[in-house]
């Protein structure tokens, strides 16, 4: 076995996290803030402390994040737009902070971080993703090293020890999937779910944008684990940034032997590992759906047994596993199995990547230990929501998975504990919701997603999703009666029953837990016509009262031009125009528009 | 225009369907029915096949987009910013309906289920780049910039 000295020069790697230097993130939520031109106008100031790009470190709601170290001295800013490039630069030349732009000197110092546990994410933000030397400097690859100083059945107990649970959604302990597919004679393939179909769900992409690198460790000890010489990720197209980073990085681990024949001088270690793009089915989460579109079909899923172990991707013993999962088994590999199962719960081991969107304040990607509560989620981590609103609930887990009502918020964050309320940890997907969003509208959107995403297979999920997403249109609109209401439910716990695969099961979810915890919500759609959050936009009316003066600000904010009136004359609405988004409502100073 | 035999000439086997429709994506815009036919030849596959995989995953398109495209970003978290209205004002901007393209042939609007920029919500892509925190005068100003490019 290779010492990693002898695959890359550390030490490069040691200099370039250690010196002096400017980093920018450069993620795709980054660059949709503005980064590649704050990097672009930081090149033009010639400045003698050199620049790095680096991947997400999880602060969205901060982004462009610039890093310095001047002089020993390490200062993380936010909201560095190009604009304040010339500010922060003359910080810079005359060696002191930059007040206006300043988040702290550490992580742990920023308020957003205090709560969290970072294993998966300590390189995102931090090393230049396709950097080998930085990532070895930074600890990566110590947990190959230590895989391949066991047999690969030693491996596999390790990962069982470590108490690792799937973190695609299903939770299934992984050392036990593995042990699984030890039991299968033949040439096995691994592949690594990286369909991150779920709205609301991007942990993934960070991953991939931002450590490439461990994710690629993971699967090699993986492969190891399971006797693999054949692996496969499967991904988003959607994902051009990470899709393009992947590819790099496969290209340098091959030149480095870390992929390939003989890895790292072991006779006979041998892996190949290729991207498989999707083409954009939410379905191919599903394992066996995953198997038909890599051999060229219909992401269709089938009945199991045979489970992919038995019988995948070319009748081959299958093993597939998420991105978090895989790249969690280099952490585990590397940290020792006794250490990482001391985080979280009895039941659930470790850290989860959670990604924290919606109407919260500060938004972005956060990983903590199992077991924390959703209160310390939202509030302490994310702040709260947004200004000048309430709290209603956090939507966990996607279109799989349902709400969590204030009631609930000090659930803490496992498997066993979501899934009593009526949701799921899914892949980590959490939108928090405040006061203005309808429970109903949000029933009815997850299940147009649903509906629209039904590979059409099974009866039950197609014409079942189908006919719920009737129904919650039409008490949306205010034409739903009680009989809709009964037959929802009914519904509802029949596709969860019938259906074959687990969308089709878990479609109804979002209904189910709304309808649990807000049932008054969808009574007063049905009783009163009315919608409480002044969310549904066909129960809405806008009318001018005589409160107006006539400036025009609403006609000029209308996007769709439905405003009319002459200058200090009062306006009037063409409600056949308005498509009652409310900018008119927002943008009167007069209060001279009625919302009802 | 490239030679539709240049571009799927690496690709041989059933397995290599998805990919190679992909990649003719990738080089035409869209997949014409004579390129598909053409792919049907080269890897051994019936139209019926291709055809059956083409309609089943939303990233293959069957018509041409615009010069420029615009993704209006409908993920949750979009949702929950309203995305439905920016959806509905690109449309009024636009005078065309999402899956259309202008009648110059410059623009075309498209929905898509998330773009996994959710802490940028409300988002969009534009031509393979993400725009976020988008409001009704930003989307204004990115299609006016789109018009004058050309």
């Amino acid at each position: 076995m290779k010492h990693l000295e002898e695959v890359a020069d550390i030490q490069k790697g040691h200099e370039a996290l250690n010196q002096d230097r400017i980093t920018v993130g450069l993620a795709t939520c980054g660059i949709s803030a503005g980064a590649d031109k704050t990097l672009e106008k930081l090149h033009e100031k010639g400045l003698l402390i050199p620049i790095e790009t680096v991947g997400c470190a999880g602060m969205c709601h901060a982004e462009p994040i610039v890093t310095v170290r001047q002089n020993g001295v390490f200062s993380i800013y936010g909201h560095v737009t190009e604009d304040k490039v010339d500010m922060l630069v003359a910080a810079i030349n005359e060696n002191r902070v930059c007040q206006e732009l300043f988040l702290g000197h550490a992580l742990e110092e920023i308020d957003y971080y205090k709560k969290q546990k970072r294993l998966l994410m300590s390189n995102c933000g931090r090393i230049n993703p396709l950097s080998i030397e930085q990532y070895i400097s930074a600890g990566g690859y110590a947990g190959l090293i230590n895989t391949l100083k066991k047999k690969p059945e030693e491996v596999t107990t390790e990962v069982l020890a470590s108490g690792l649970r799937g973190r695609g959604g299903a939770g299934f302990p992984t050392g036990k999937k593995w042990q699984l597919i030890r039991q299968q004679p033949g040439k096995r393939m691994l592949v690594c779910n990286g369909d991150e179909g779920d709205p609301g769900a991007f942990m993934n992409r960070v991953t991939m944008e931002s450590d490439p690198f461990r994710l690629i460790e993971g699967m090699t000890i993986a492969a190891y684990a399971i006797e693999s010489e054949e692996a496969i990720i499967y991904t988003r197209a959607e994902y051009p940034l990470a899709i393009k980073t992947l590819q790099e990085a496969l290209k340098i681990a091959e030149e480095k032997n870390l992929l390939g024949k003989d890895i790292l001088g072991v006779k006979g270690f041998n892996l190949k590992i290729r991207i498989m793009k999707g083409a954009g089915a939410f379905v191919c989460g599903e394992e066996t759906a995953l198997i038909r579109s890599v051999m060229g079909f219909r992401g269709q899923p089938r009945f199991k047994p045979p489970f992919p172990a038995q019988s995948g991707i070319y009748g081959r013993p299958t093993n597939i596993n998420n991105v978090s999962t895989l790249s969690l088994v280099a952490v585990i590999m590397s940290m020792g199995a006794s250490e990482f199962a001391k985080i979280g719960t009895e039941k659930s081991k470790g850290t989860a990547m959670i990604c924290l969107a919606g109407k919260v304040k500060r938004t972005g990607v956060v990983e903590v230990p199992i077991g924390i509560s959703i209160r310390e989620l939202v509030f302490d981590i994310g702040g709260g929501v947004v200004e000048g609103t309430k709290f209603k609930a956090v939507q966990a887990g996607g279109p799989a998975g349902g709400c969590i009502s204030e009631q609930y918020l000090d659930t803490p964050l496992d498997y066993e504990s979501l899934q009593a309320l009526g949701a799921i940890m899914g892949s980590g997907g959490m939108i928090v919701l405040n006061d203005q969003a309808c429970m109903v509208d949000v029933a009815k959107y997850f299940m147009t997603f649903t509906s629209g995403e039904s590979c059409g297979k099974c009866t039950p999920c197609r014409e079942g999703t189908t006919r719920m997403l009737e129904i919650l249109d039409k008490i949306t609109k205010g034409l739903g009666t009680n009989e809709d209401l009964d037959m929802l439910k009914i519904l509802c716990n029949y596709v969860k029953e019938n259906s074959l695969c687990g969308l089709g099961q878990a479609a109804p979810n979002p209904v189910l837990s709304t309808l649990k915890q807000f049932e008054h919500e969808y009574r007063v759609h049905i009783d009163k016509k009315e919608c409480p959050s002044h969310a549904c936009k066909n129960l809405l009316t806008y009318t001018i009262t005589d409160k107006c003066i006539g400036c025009g600000n609403c006609t000029r904010h209308c996007p769709v031009n439905a405003i009319s009136g002459k200058l200090k004359e009062k306006h009037v609405i063409d409600h056949d125009k308005c498509v009652r988004c409310g900018a008119c409502f927002e943008a009167c100073a007069f209060d001279a528009i009625e919302r009802k | 225009m490239p030679d539709i035999n240049n571009v799927i000439a690496k690709y041989s086997s059933a397995s290599d369907l998805i990919p190679a429709l992909q990649e003719i994506q990738e080089a035409f815009g869209y997949l014409s029915e004579e390129n598909m036919e053409a792919l049907s030849h080269k890897i051994k596959v019936p139209l019926a096949q291709i055809s059956g995989v083409a309609t089943f995953y939303s990233m293959f398109r069957l018509k041409p987009l615009g010069k420029h495209n615009i993704a209006i970003c409908r993920g949750t978290a979009c949702h929950v910013h309203d995305s439905e209205t920016l959806l509905k004002s690109a449309e009024k901007k636009l005078n065309i309906k999402a899956g259309e393209i202008t009648s110059d042939g410059m623009i075309s609007l498209t929905s898509v289920n998330c773009i996994g920029a959710c802490a940028k919500a409300p988002a969009i892509m534009v031509d393979g780049k993400v725009y976020g925190n988008l409001d009704d005068k930003k989307l204004t100003k990115i299609i006016e910039d789109l018009r004058k490019q050309g």
